[in-house]
């Protein structure tokens, strides 16, 4: 009889469905996953080194960097923090129009994880209307900051600017025709805020889709349910947070626990998982895009009520405007002190969490009184998510392995940072 | 009295002189204990329902060489190093934050992986940055540095620019090592101003 080995198998680092650079040594018995140790660091930037180095303002756009999928939650946490340190109060417009983007923020991140999720288990369809939706989203990161992607659009007391009066729209060039045109731009007629109220008017419709494509699904649920399992117990141990924690049914979530801007006038459900495995875990995230949908339609009619300030009226920290610049002595002092020098920040400590798409994001920042951070800690939540790859994936076929990693939900920019 | 200051209270009343500090600034509580302590404060904070912190969010390493160097005023620390670690009791809905300070000479303390697994990464994190020993870890090896990197690059005296680069030598046919080419390049000065600066 042959001699029968167990051997080892190198997954990644170049490999479609490790999400980016992720290199994973496997130990297999046959095709049975015995051991798994994750390699992780090729991404690595020394972004909290480079912080050191950098005013505190100067950093806002490395955190776009780290979470590439979920971009203003990252800046997010990070203005906050600089927020508790300065003691910095917020405009409540600007609050509304952050809490707006986180959530336009957690289904851009859903959207591109569900559709590479499905790509990688085998359904291809899933993610073209995926990203068709991220289109119209990306537009509204780009109306705002002029970015598709990242934004830089929050700043310490408030965001950039306001909401814009209208919506960018296609022009013609090369294949349209005026009937595709009109047709394209049929709901970029308004400003920014009908937009979104006609996406959220859309998207559960969208969401409707995805579902009937994939919740009932034969082949789906063979490759998700009873994957990739994790008691509440051990979830909490591994240091678990967002989707992968409620998904074992643990009711947890930071932005009803411990509420941050304005989302305790809000009103939104949190939904939980009960066995803990890749199929729940879907079930919460697609849940989430309807809880989502929810509040960004909630903060949209807020926002058409009350017009205001979108940024803190403090010179030493936000700059003024360029028409008080041009004929006031002061207001140039202020600008020129900014962007020579920035801000100096009082001594102390502060640890700012929010509920990113991905779990708790969290930012803990030291400051000895300098206008630049001391040390700055970023806990990104798939970096505790995927240290326990090992354990859920052990006694698993290798196949389940690309089911694991789509379910964790990781993106390398804020693992490696 | 609220509820941080309620948690400072039965923390000090419980654990009384293993805590050699503990202060609430802008609503967070710190607690510091001695290194040889941990294990035991650890697990007290876990199992104790009056706490409950059955989750270590993040664990991280810091370097207080030059803390406070640009000021006129006096800012010393007790040591060069140290760990910190974020609690979050889910049942408790509260956050702690454990610190403990290391010497210069050999920044080593217990790992707390047997009571919280998921600090796994995260002490192997601080060990590879800042050089920081956990006793009884499993798996101490580097994390995100290269492949046989050298040195702790987040320690305050290791340059920006790192010590090495990497390029591809066509004559030899292998991927060098040579030392940084790179000038360091600071745009904007360090600087503490007093407070109330500019009125």
């Amino acid at each position: 009889m042959a001699e029968i080995r167990n051997y080892t198998l190198n997954f990644g680092p170049q490999h479609p469905a490790a999400h980016g650079v992720l290199r994973v040594v496997m130990e297999m018995d046959g095709e049975v996953i015995e051991h798994v140790d994750p390699h992780v660091g090729l991404l690595h930037r020394a972004t909290e080194k480079l912080a050191e180095s950098k005013p505190f303002n100067q950093s806002i756009g490395y955190m776009d960097r780290l979470d590439y999928v979920s971009m203003m939650c990252s800046e997010h946490a990070y203005v906050l923090a600089i927020e508790k340190l300065l003691g910095l109060e917020v405009p409540i417009r600007a609050q509304y129009i952050r809490v707006m983007f986180d959530e336009i923020t957690r289904i851009l991140n859903h959207l591109l994880w569900l559709g590479a999720h499905a790509l990688d288990i085998g359904a291809m369809t899933v993610f073209l209307y995926a990203f068709r939706e991220r289109e119209d989203l990306m537009d509204c990161y780009e109306g705002v900051s002029g970015a598709r992607m990242h934004a830089t659009y929050y700043r310490p007391g408030g965001v950039y600017r306001d909401l814009p009066e209208s919506m960018p729209q296609y022009r013609k060039a090369g294949g349209y025709t005026e009937r595709s045109l009109e047709h394209r731009n049929f709901n970029r007629q308004g400003s920014m805020l009908d937009f979104i109220e006609d996406f959220t008017q859309r998207f559960p419709g969208y969401v409707d889709d995805y579902e009937t494509l994939l919740t009932d699904n034969r082949i789906w649920k063979q490759r998700t349910v009873g994957i990739g399992v994790i008691s509440p117990e051990r979830a909490m141990q591994m240091g678990f947070s967002g989707p992968m924690l409620r998904g074992s049914g643990v009711e947890w979530d930071l932005r009803k626990k411990q509420p941050y801007e304005v989302y305790d006038r809000l009103d939104f459900d949190i939904p939980v998982g009960s066995e803990g495995d890749c199929y729940d875990r879907y079930l919460v995230r697609v849940e989430e895009f309807r809880q989502s949908n929810c509040i960004i339609r909630q903060c949209v009619d807020w926002l058409r009520k009350h017009p205001g300030l979108v940024i803190a009226d403090n010179n030493k920290v936000t700059p003024p405007s360029r028409e008080s610049m041009k004929a006031d002595m002061e207001s140039l002092i202020h600008h020129f002190k900014l962007a020579s020098e920035g801000y100096c920040v009082p001594e102390g400590e502060v640890y700012a969490a929010i509920e990113a798409p991905k779990g708790e994001f969290g930012i803990y920042l030291l400051s000895d009184g300098a206008n630049k951070p001391y040390r700055m800690k970023i806990r990104a939540p798939g970096f505790a998510h995927i240290s326990a790859l090992n354990e859920l994936s052990k006694g698993h076929m290798l196949a389940d392995m690309v089911a694991m990693i789509g379910t964790l939900d990781i993106v390398f920019g804020e693992i490696d940072r | 009295m609220n509820r941080m200051q309620n948690l400072q209270q039965v923390l000090t009343d419980t654990l009384a002189e293993k805590i050699t500090s503990s202060t609430i600034d802008r609503g967070e509580l710190t607690v510091e204990v001695a290194a040889e302590d941990i294990l035991e404060v650890a697990k007290i904070l876990r199992d104790d329902s009056r706490f409950g912190f059955e989750q270590a969010m993040d664990v991280c390493g810091v370097d207080y060489l030059q803390w406070g160097q640009e000021a006129a005023r006096e800012m010393v620390k007790p040591a060069r190093f140290a760990v910190v670690y974020h609690l979050l009791s889910i049942r408790n809905n509260w956050r702690l934050r454990l610190r403990v300070w290391l010497d210069d000479k050999m920044p080593m303390l217990p790992s707390v992986v047997g009571i919280w697994s998921g600090v796994d990464w995260f002490e192997r994190e601080a060990f590879d940055l800042f050089g920081i020993v956990f006793e009884g870890h499993p798996d101490l090896r580097r994390i995100l540095t290269d492949y046989g990197f050298i040195g702790h690059p987040f320690r305050k005296d290791f340059p920006l620019t790192g010590k090495v680069e990497v390029r591809y030598d066509p004559d030899k046919g292998s991927v060098v090592y040579e030392p940084v080419s790179l000038q360091p390049r600071i745009l904007t000065p360090r600087i503490i101003r007093e407070e109330n600066f500019g009125g």
